[in-house]
């Protein structure tokens, strides 16, 4: 039997030389992290909204912060992150594209389309917050 | 003695619910969190009374619920995943999954009631 505390647990990833495929694997676990801490913030945020008009005055006065804002915009990148691999994951679920260079491909592809994705949102959500 | 062996070394029968489970909060949360991402430049620099307008929409309060819910649920998928790859020690590691499940109820309850107390302030 062997001894369960020793089993290997994961790749040992110091030993690999990064690659497309393994540096965006890391990034959709680190892009959940971050999007955790949105939920926190997002939980935060309805709270001080139901607390009523003053707390939630405050909590809008933080969300509008230069801080706010850096980490409203962290947040959508790593969602649109998340959204776009995850899809990747689902079409893999389905035993689709797991050849080398179509992994690859899909891989930019979400990395291309994160940023456009950011891009466009905040180019119509400012137009949108500066019409009110 | 072949159980006490086999002990710790994942589930059995219920080993797919976990992928299951996790595959079908992400096809859910496609449309949640693109609803989210229209919903926050509204939301904006908002006023108290603008919100609490919005919340009137019963489309509003049903699709932040669901994305609270169905969200947290993906989110305590996925660090219970990484705490079992990065925490070695059994200990630290059981402590870490049950803070994190502990806390992430706490986020959905408090999220939930927030949303229903939401939904229920009169018109100001």
């Amino acid at each position: 039997m062997a001894d369960v505390r020793n089993r290997p647990l994961s790749p040992h990833l110091q030993v690999y030389r990064p690659q497309i495929t393994t540096v965006l694997s890391i990034t959709h676990r680190a892009t959940g992290i971050v999007l955790s801490l949105g939920c926190v913030f997002l939980v935060l945020w309805l709270l001080a909204a139901a607390a009523g008009p003053r707390t939630f005055e405050i909590a809008q006065d933080c969300a509008g912060s230069a801080l706010g804002y850096v980490f409203l915009f962290v947040f959508s990148v790593a969602l649109f992150y998340h959204l776009l691999n995850g899809i990747r994951h689902l079409f893999w679920d389905m035993g689709h594209g797991f050849e080398m260079e179509t992994a690859t491909r899909t891989g930019w592809a979400v990395v291309v389309g994160a940023v456009v994705l950011t891009a466009i949102a905040w180019i119509l959500g400012l137009q949108i917050v500066g019409g009110m | 003695m072949a159980s006490r062996n086999h002990k710790r070394l994942g589930p059995s029968r219920t080993g797919t619910t976990h992928f299951w489970h996790q595959r079908l909060t992400a096809i859910a949360l496609i449309p949640l969190t693109l609803f989210l991402v229209g919903l926050l430049p509204n939301l904006a620099g908002a006023t108290h009374r603008e919100f609490v307008t919005l919340m009137h929409f019963p489309v509003t309060p049903i699709m932040l619920a669901l994305l609270v819910g169905v969200g947290l649920w993906h989110m305590k998928l996925g660090l219970q995943t990484i705490i079992e790859d990065y925490i070695h020690g059994e200990g630290c590691k059981l402590a870490l999954q049950i803070t994190m499940t502990f806390g992430t109820v706490l986020l959905g309850v408090a999220g939930l009631i927030a949303l229903v107390m939401l939904a229920a302030m009169p018109p100001a």
